[in-house]
């Protein structure tokens, strides 16, 4: 997991800083968002993004923070190091938090600081002035007085304002030009810079959300067929597929509701397509009757939960690590599936493939269990570490032509074909529809060899045994297929903090700064595959470990009850957090330094920032 | 003649688009013969519609491994085990959803979809809705029994009011669906009723159904001797009369809808409405136009593809 994960470190000192910007929704934080997020990643800094945001088209109360560094980053961070109020209000929420040699930048007609904290540098503009009647530059200038500020080159600005702007027209790209030199050098004659410079590395690297890393992933797994009903956070791999679906020959249906979705899904993936859906909680849970016929009838799909704070509608737009004994327990009986939980972005893209390739060959659903987090949230990719092309490995599967039947209209009548046959490793070639030879029902009821119904059968037990037991036995050397957790970190750390999915890289900054602040060394377990669970290789490890801290981002420890039932090993302590906000790293920081000193076990994270 | 598909066969094989060889075997009614028995209740209507069916499938010539048969659960959807077809037997109310999803991906193929009244206008009724506005090119045969028949016998959306069942001893208090009027608004552009009880009328609407361009209906009385003793087979034979009998103009939208509601003494069966200048679905998915079924297609994307995604990501 980690060995993917190396960040674009080939430039020392070692510089990090973010930026925080905040307004109402509809104030246009999004492009200099995006703006400073494209020239940080072309200048070849990782960054992290993340937009804390309400389920609502306008108003509210709207905060992007970016962190950007030329070591890794795996999480926004903790502070700020320059924040852009864009009305009042963002600035009273967050003046009182920025620490001492931050900078803040705003307008100076519409905006007052209160109680500014020490050591922090006000820049009021006089925007009015500056944007000479272009409104919608506005925040042009905010983005050339950071830029100026971390001593990043005009010349950078120019290229990505060029990008984002030339759909508008010259013009507008040319009075954005102009504003921006004005700001720029309003900068560097009024407020002081960092005491460094943003560094500028050998290699671009390019910005994705998760969701379409997710998206992006489907396209390498040779997905023809995306179905969806829009819910968030989920929806941004539906308008990632669908926007590239065209030129790619890929099909994408938006369906009347999620049971459609699930259904049509399976409809296509028994036809023979790759075929995949994402949804959150809420439309996971209308799919679940379908997902056990997927695994009934051994017709593989992939489905992506992208949890978001639950229960019910609860909040759309926040995040949680909710979901998983939903899809634990994803619909009634007995049924093979695959969970995996990615951890970042970059995993996200290349789980897709991978997670295709198990479930074609043990022919079952396959279920990725991700959150709002990483699934909306931006992170740099080194393109390298994207596998666009890679193997598929489709299982026994058979074609039209892969028949050799003599009597096209064989296969069920004549016994010549048994779709579910009782094979020693439980898995059955897969003819789909049109091959001529292999004519079969599948059937969501149970069935025989020959895909019979046996359901209704009065008393054949023995029947429904051999076939419970063929469909469970694909899955009994399924371990080795994936690769067990390992340990990060030193064997004798003072605990071992055990995650899993998308809290991977906050817990991990977390251990770095217990060692680096505070002299506290910890080691990590991080958790990806949940189904099948490597129980045996996790006990192991935890066995050494002094004290077993379960990190998790719901309240009731769903993974600390996960891993109890699987390995019998209770966690010593517990860092929950259920308050809609990502854990930041001093919240892990500060909770397992409350579990050292032995004030708690179970420490809640208060979320200092109001957003 | 199993074979374990690696990526360098899928290549090879998602060539193959339609050109399955066929050996010279007669497509008879007998081809169409399933392996099991039907367990339907002697007398059940169903018995009729599967008949109905093996013969509109020969008679047309259609190639058995080249259709499927969906249905979702109730006694009428376990017909695709007896029908040699390939089948699906999905689940409650689902037959079209996932029907819709195997027609995109594989659009060769002939796609029947069978269930009954309460697997279709109750528990699927959205996505009935939906696969008539969309126009799926496949047929939909509903048993329809005014019943619901697996579960012994509780009231259907197709149940008339004031019916006793099970579920409602002292008489059904909710109107009833009527099908024909609600595809035909639905965007339905075919819309049928036959009676199990007059097969050459059923076979031959059957056929008219299979060839139609687009999404067909076909509601089929189809009796429940077991369990509704108030929609009998006489009593369908004292009021079905025949569209064609009365000159009817199957084109005529108005007269179409006004023939759909007609019921009581007279119930009329037949052809109700038809329009063939609506694209399907499949015809207007621009994925579809060349390369053949999609499941059968290369999987993944080029360098040159990869290459320009990525760049927009910079
Ligand atoms: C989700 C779900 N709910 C309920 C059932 C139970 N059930 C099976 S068939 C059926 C109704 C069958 O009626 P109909 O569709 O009219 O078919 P018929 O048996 O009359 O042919 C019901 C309620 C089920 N299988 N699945
Ligand atoms: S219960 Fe009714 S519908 Fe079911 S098989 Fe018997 S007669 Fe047919
Ligand atoms: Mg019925």
């Amino acid at each position: 997991m980690t060995k993917k994960q190396d960040a674009n470190t080939d430039s020392k000192p070692l510089v990090d800083f973010a930026v925080g910007i905040g307004g109402a929704a509809g104030q246009g934080i999004a492009t200099p968002g995006n703006i400073l997020a494209r020239i940080f990643a072309r200048r070849g800094l990782n960054l992290n993004a993340y937009n804390a945001y309400q389920s609502l088209i306008r108003g509210g109360h709207t905060f992007l923070t970016i962190r950007a560094s030329n070591g890794p980053v795996r999480s926004m961070g903790d502070s700020l190091d320059v924040m852009v109020p864009l009305n009042q209000d963002t600035m009273d929420r967050h003046l009182g938090v920025m620490p001492s040699g931050s900078s803040v930048i705003y307008d100076e007609a519409k905006i007052t600081p209160e109680n500014t904290p020490e050591g922090v540098q006000l820049c009021p503009l006089p925007i009015k002035e500056l944007i000479v009647g272009n409104k919608l530059a506005a925040n042009t200038v905010a983005v050339a007085v950071i830029l100026n500020m971390l001593g990043i080159e005009f010349d950078d600005l120019v290229d990505a304002l060029e990008r984002i702007f030339s759909r508008k027209g010259k013009a507008v790209v040319e009075s954005n030009m102009e504003i921006a030199q004005r700001g720029y050098d309003y900068a560097a004659d009024n407020f002081s810079a960092f005491p460094y410079k943003a560094p500028r590395l050998s290699k671009g690297l390019a910005v994705v959300t998760g969701n379409e890393a997710t998206g992006m992933g489907a396209l390498a797994a040779g997905v023809k067929f995306y179905a969806a009903y829009p819910m968030s956070p989920s929806t941004g791999v539906l308008m990632y597929i669908a926007q590239h679906a065209r030129e790619l020959g890929v099909m994408v249906r938006q369906v009347e509701d999620e049971i459609g979705v699930m259904n049509m899904v399976i409809g296509a993936a028994h036809a023979g397509c790759r075929a995949m859906c994402a949804t959150s909680g809420g439309g996971f849970a209308l799919m679940t009757e379908a997902i056990g016929m997927s695994g009934m009838i051994e017709t593989p799909i992939v489905c992506v939960d992208v949890q978001r704070a639950g229960p019910a509608t609860g909040m759309p737009t926040k995040t949680e690590q909710g979901d998983l004994w939903q899809l634990l327990g994803a619909g009634q009986g007995d049924y093979q599936k695959f969970i995996v939980a990615p951890v970042s972005q970059t995993d996200l893209f290349n789980t897709i493939p991978e997670l295709f390739n198990l479930t074609d060959r043990y022919q079952c659903p396959g279920l990725v269990l991700s959150d709002l987090l990483i699934s909306e949230g931006t992170s740099t990719v080194d393109p390298d570490d994207l596998n666009w092309q890679p193997d598929i490995d489709r299982g026994q599967m058979i074609f039209p032509n892969g028949s050799t039947s003599d009597n096209p209209y064989g296969g069920y009548n004549d016994n010549d074909y048994l779709r579910y046959v009782n094979t020693e490793s439980g898995i059955s070639p897969r003819a789909v529809p049109g091959v001529p030879g292999h004519i079969h029902v599948a059937a969501s009821d149970e069935h025989d060899e020959d895909g019979t119904l046996i359901s209704d059968e009065f008393t054949n037990p023995h029947k429904r045994r051999m076939m419970v037991e063929k469909r469970a036995r694909k899955m009994d050397t399924v371990l080795d297929a994936i690769d067990p957790p390992e340990l990060v970190g030193p064997n004798d750390g003072a605990a071992t903090l055990v995650g899993f999915g998308s809290t991977w890289g906050v817990v991990l900054e977390a251990i770095e700064k217990l060692a680096s602040e505070n002299n506290i060394v910890v080691n990590q377990l991080h958790i990806k595959w949940i189904v099948p669970f490597h129980a045996d290789a996790i006990s192991s490890v935890l066995a050494d470990s002094q004290k077993i801290i379960i990190v998790e981002n719901n309240y009731s420890g769903q993974f600390a009850r996960y891993l109890r039932s699987e390995t019998g090993i209770k966690g010593d302590a517990h860092i929950r957090k259920y308050d809609g906000e990502p854990f930041m790293p001093h919240h892990i920081v500060d909770g397992v330094k409350a579990i050292l000193a032995r004030e708690t076990d179970l420490y809640v994270p208060t979320h200092e920032m109001m957003v | 003649m199993t074979t374990t598909t690696t990526a360098a066969d899928i290549v090879e094989k998602s060539i193959i688009s339609n050109g399955i060889p066929l050996s010279n075997v007669e497509v008879t009614r007998d081809s169409y013969k399933g392996k099991i028995d039907p367990d339907w209740c002697p007398g059940c209507g169903d018995f009729g519609v599967l008949t109905a069916m093996q013969k509109a499938l020969s008679e047309l010539g259609k190639q058995p491994h080249e259709c499927i048969t969906i249905s979702g659960i109730g006694c009428s959807s376990n017909l695709p085990g007896f029908i040699n077809t390939y089948g699906m037997h999905t689940l409650h109310g689902r037959a079209l959803a996932v029907a819709t999803g195997m027609k995109m991906a594989n659009h060769e193929l002939t796609v029947m979809v069978t269930g009954g009244d309460g697997d279709g206008f109750g528990i699927g009724g959205n996505h009935f809705l939906h696969t008539m506005r969309r126009n799926v090119d496949l047929t939909y045969i509903v048993m329809d029994n005014q019943i619901y028949g697996l579960t012994t016998g509780q009231t259907s959306p197709t149940s008339a009011l004031g019916m006793e069942t099970k579920s409602t001893p002292e008489g059904n208090l909710e109107n009833p669906i009527n099908p024909m009027p609600l595809a035909m608004v639905g965007g339905a552009t075919f819309v049928a009723r036959a009676y199990t009880g007059q097969q050459a009328h059923l076979v031959d609407i059957l056929k008219q159904a299979i060839s139609h361009k687009g999404f067909s209906l076909v509601d089929v009385f189809s009796p429940c001797v077991t369990y509704n003793k108030d929609n009998t087979y006489q009593w369908f034979k004292a009021r079905v009369k025949k569209l064609e009998d009365s000159g009817h103009d199957r084109t005529d939208f108005h007269s179409a809808l006004d023939k759909g509601y007609m019921w009581g003494d007279e119930i009329p069966i037949g052809v109700f409405w038809q329009r063939e200048d609506l694209p399907t679905l499949n015809d207007l998915e621009p994925v579809l136009d060349e390369g053949g079924p999609l499941a059968y297609r290369t999987l993944g994307i080029t360098k040159t593809q990869s290459d320009s995604l990525m760049t927009e990501m910079m």
